[in-house]
């Protein structure tokens, strides 16, 4: 299997040339913009066949054409950041309800202001209710692994809704890693083309997607929507199953356990802080500590189940943030807590606020956040439920 | 009854085929809910018997959403996608790029029509950014604006398209005179500035003309733009027996001139007048939305109308 | 078209039938009326009918789809001959 040294975002290019994207429409933002970079290099190349290239105006109308191009049956594909994830938010509505599997990376980054463009999930994460499917990347092999099961999920016959495939800004966009790569042939064996619902090209049955739902029919095609993203969760083992037979890398855990079986504490975060998370297992199993890690690939659709499972055995858990809803909480840890409400698996989860806008989550951060949980759980009394873990106090 | 399906796949006598000045063929289909006398609709009905059905639609918020029919009947004997008020150009360009992925024909006289229909709010104000990336792109696809002059699917608010002196639910005249103050935004020359492959005004009054015009869109390449006048009676506060006659009106006033604009040269169409234009007055007493004027904004107006005119001529006598 | 149960929707909103099935005549006050003896058979009311609801006969006059027809009066206004008047409706 070939390998390559490269950055995560060029591991997502590199993914979305395997996936045989035939349309990428995308606007520059740091810390995206060298995706699409790599892509117009593979085209300028004589690289890929049949790509088209729309150097878009913005990323409302990224969104937009990728919408156009998906409609009328092509792969579209286009990747973004903070600002420019916000400004399509209208279109990613517009995507879902038209049930068309266009695949983005978002390059999580802070939103503005103050002007950042360091990591942090809330631009994603504020994007929760459109309807897209999120996994979030913790390494360079992920991004790229992520990407091309992305095209497979979104296109599947009972799914056709879009996912946003998240990684970190410069800590994967921006670093270099090695990324597993399979040939091509075995790709296009796991990724066959599109196959899809509909397409603008039926002149012989002509009809129009999106016309005006009354109150009468609008509120079906949102249960539609709703049954898909519940059919997604088992798409997603099946695809990360296959995946795993056929690549050797196995996805069909929607939260990916780590030295968990025997856990008191468990962490449970998302994205590329999970990486530093799990080092800071391993140091806190040889001091005796029971910990674990519970990584959160998907986001949305939520694996509910999956997270009761993990919730039934453990005494806390620790909810790292590297987000914040104002006015509430960290948004994993409300949904978390959510989940568990109208169950018997009530661990005492606590909430740390960690690493806005790019500060860095270290090994002992984790340490420290162990320490802190232990003491709430010999005490059993929460000390506080949400701790701005960073904050210079 | 036959029905109107039936009628458009009967066959026509002979003499009656010769004295068509359109297409018999309908591919717009009745029962659509635009208001009595819609200018918009009619222009939807001709661009439908131009393209034969062969044509890709976008359309964004407006009247046309509306028009097209809601879920589960289309008016259209085409594909359409309905979009976002502002995407119209974005959507064009990413339905050609796919065409073009795929390796279909577009544009020609056998290719796909890729058509983005919009109103002048979707086009002069909100959907501007997205017009002008479609148009610098070249990408080869047809956006049509449908100016009848105000968002008039929202309730007849002003648009940068709205004329001088116009009433608008939100320009609505009253004690202190507040009525539209600012002139009629004059998007085609935005568009010409980008150089496109073609660009076009046109009238509902004058069908074979905007034929033609869209037959020119076809063949051509790059990026094509047609501005078409389209009165709306409820917006405009007319009769709706008067659609014809107003738009009519607009062109021999000089208040909306006929012309194209292809390969860096001006051409105004024959319609247009070719002595003197008729007194803005014949056009504007024939719609309540200017009843609230006052001589000196009719001059105004009329004025503008005008020097616009001259300024046209002389852009069609400098570079024809 | 009724849908009575989710199962009966398409997955995507897409549309199933024409506007054929919706009768707009209803919306009539006036109703255009044809003077064949009058009718020249230019075919300027069928060119400039927005539903469109004139049709082409065999014999080559004009006739109106009353289901569709809205009442605008376009046709009659046009008409060069003044072979269609606009008659209120009795209903």
């Amino acid at each position: 299997m070939p390998k390559k040294v490269v950055s995560g975002n060029y591991a997502a290019a590199y993914a979305a040339k395997h996936a045989r994207v035939e349309v990428v429409a995308a606007y520059p933002i740091t810390p995206q913009t060298s995706i699409i970079e790599k892509i117009a290099e593979f085209i300028a190349n004589g690289e890929v066949e049949n790509l088209q290239y729309v150097p878009v105006e913005s990323e409302h109308s990224a969104m937009a054409a990728c919408i156009g191009a998906s409609a009328t049956g092509a792969r579209a594909f286009t990747a973004t950041s903070a600002q420019g994830l916000a400004l399509m938010h209208e279109m990613l509505h517009w995507a879902a309800g038209a049930r068309l599997p266009i695949v983005m990376v978002d390059v999580n980054r802070a939103m503005a202001p103050p002007w950042s463009v360091w990591d942090d999930q809330t631009d994603s994460l504020a994007q929760r209710d459109t309807g897209w499917m999120q996994f979030y990347a913790e390494n360079n092999q992920e991004v790229y692994d992520g990407v091309l099961m992305a095209f497979k999920i979104a296109e599947h016959e009972k799914v056709n809704l879009p996912v946003m495939i998240v990684e970190s800004a410069f800590i994967l966009s921006h670093t270099y890693d090695v990324v597993d790569m399979p040939e091509q042939e075995e790709i296009d064996e796991f990724l066959p083309p599109r196959k899809p619902l509909y397409t603008l090209t039926d002149f012989e049955n002509p009809f129009s997607v999106g016309a005006l739902g009354t109150p009468a029919d609008y509120y079906e095609f949102r249960y539609k929507i709703a049954g898909a993203m519940e059919e997604a969760k088992k798409v997603i083992k099946e695809v990360g199953r296959e995946f795993g037979e056929r690549f050797g890398r196995d996805y069909s855990q929607m939260i990916e356990l780590y030295r968990t079986d025997d856990a008191e504490i468990v962490f449970m975060g998302m994205g590329s802080l999970m990486g530093t998370v799990k080092e800071a297992v391993d140091m806190l199993r040889s001091e005796g500590y029971k910990v674990g890690a519970a990584k959160v690939r998907w986001f949305r659709p939520f694996p509910k189940e999956e997270l009761y499972e993990l919730a039934k055995n453990v005494e806390g858990i620790a909810v790292l943030d590297r987000n914040f809803s104002f006015g509430q909480e960290g948004i994993l840890f409300n949904e978390a807590k959510g989940v568990l409400y109208n169950t018997d698996a009530r661990p005492i989860m606590k909430n740390y606020i960690v690493g806005l806008g790019g500060r860095d989550l270290t090994v002992n951060d984790v340490k420290a956040i162990a320490k802190n949980m232990k003491e709430i759980i010999e005490k059993d009394e929460l000390d506080r439920e949400v701790e701005w873990y960073h904050l210079k106090r | 009854m036959v029905s109107l399906e039936e009628v458009t796949k009967m066959e026509l006598p002979a003499d009656v085929k010769k004295r068509l000045t359109l297409p018999f063929e309908e591919h717009f289909y009745a029962g659509h809910t635009a208001c009595q006398g819609c200018g918009a609709a009619l222009g939807l009905r001709y661009v439908l018997k131009a393209y034969g059905g062969k044509a890709i639609f976008a359309i964004p918020a407006c009247c046309s959403t509306i028009i097209a029919g809601p879920w589960p009947y289309t008016a259209l004997n085409a594909p359409l996608f309905h979009t976002a008020f502002e995407t119209t150009g974005a959507v064009i360009s990413g339905i050609e790029a796919a065409l073009k992925a795929k390796g279909y024909k577009v544009k020609g006289e056998d290719g796909i029509m890729v058509i983005g229909w919009a109103g002048d709010g979707g086009t002069a104000d909100i959907g501007l950014q997205a017009l002008s990336g479609f148009l610098e792109r070249g990408h080869d696809a047809l956006y049509i604006m449908y100016d009848n002059e105000a968002y008039m699917n929202t309730g007849i608010q002003r648009s940068s398209s709205t004329p001088y002196g116009a009433w608008t639910t939100n320009t609505p005249g009253g004690k202190k005179h507040f009525l539209e103050q600012r002139p009629k935004k004059k998007v085609i020359d935005i568009v010409i500035a980008h150089k496109p492959a073609y660009a076009a005004t046109a009238s509902v009054a004058y069908p074979e003309d905007f034929m033609r015009k869209l037959k020119k869109a076809q063949t051509i390449k790059g990026p094509a733009f047609i501005q078409l006048f389209a009165p709306c009676p409820t917006g405009w506060r007319s009769p709706t027996d008067k659609t014809i006659e107003l738009a009519r009106l607009a062109v021999q006033t000089a208040y909306f001139p006929l012309f194209e604009y292809e390969n860096g040269k001006y051409k105004i169409n024959m319609p247009s007048p070719n002595k003197e234009p008729k007194p803005l007055e014949e056009y504007l007493k024939l719609q309540g939305r200017f009843k609230y004027m006052t001589k000196e904004d009719m001059e105004i107006l009329q004025e503008w109308v005008l020097r616009e005119w001259e300024e046209l001529k002389k852009k069609a006598k400098l570079f024809g | 078209m009724v849908f009575k149960s989710v199962n009966e929707y398409p997955e995507a909103p897409i549309t199933l039938g024409t506007t054929l099935s919706n009768f707009t005549g209803d919306w009539r006050t006036f109703m255009p009326v044809v003077d064949e003896s009058k009718c020249v058979r230019c075919y300027i009311c069928w060119k400039f009918c927005p539903e469109p609801a004139i049709y082409i006969k065999e014999d080559g006059y004009v006739a109106v789809d009353y289901d569709y027809c809205k009442g605008c009066g376009i046709c009659a206004n046009e008409c060069p001959t003044k072979a269609i008047s606009m008659v209120r409706e009795e209903k």
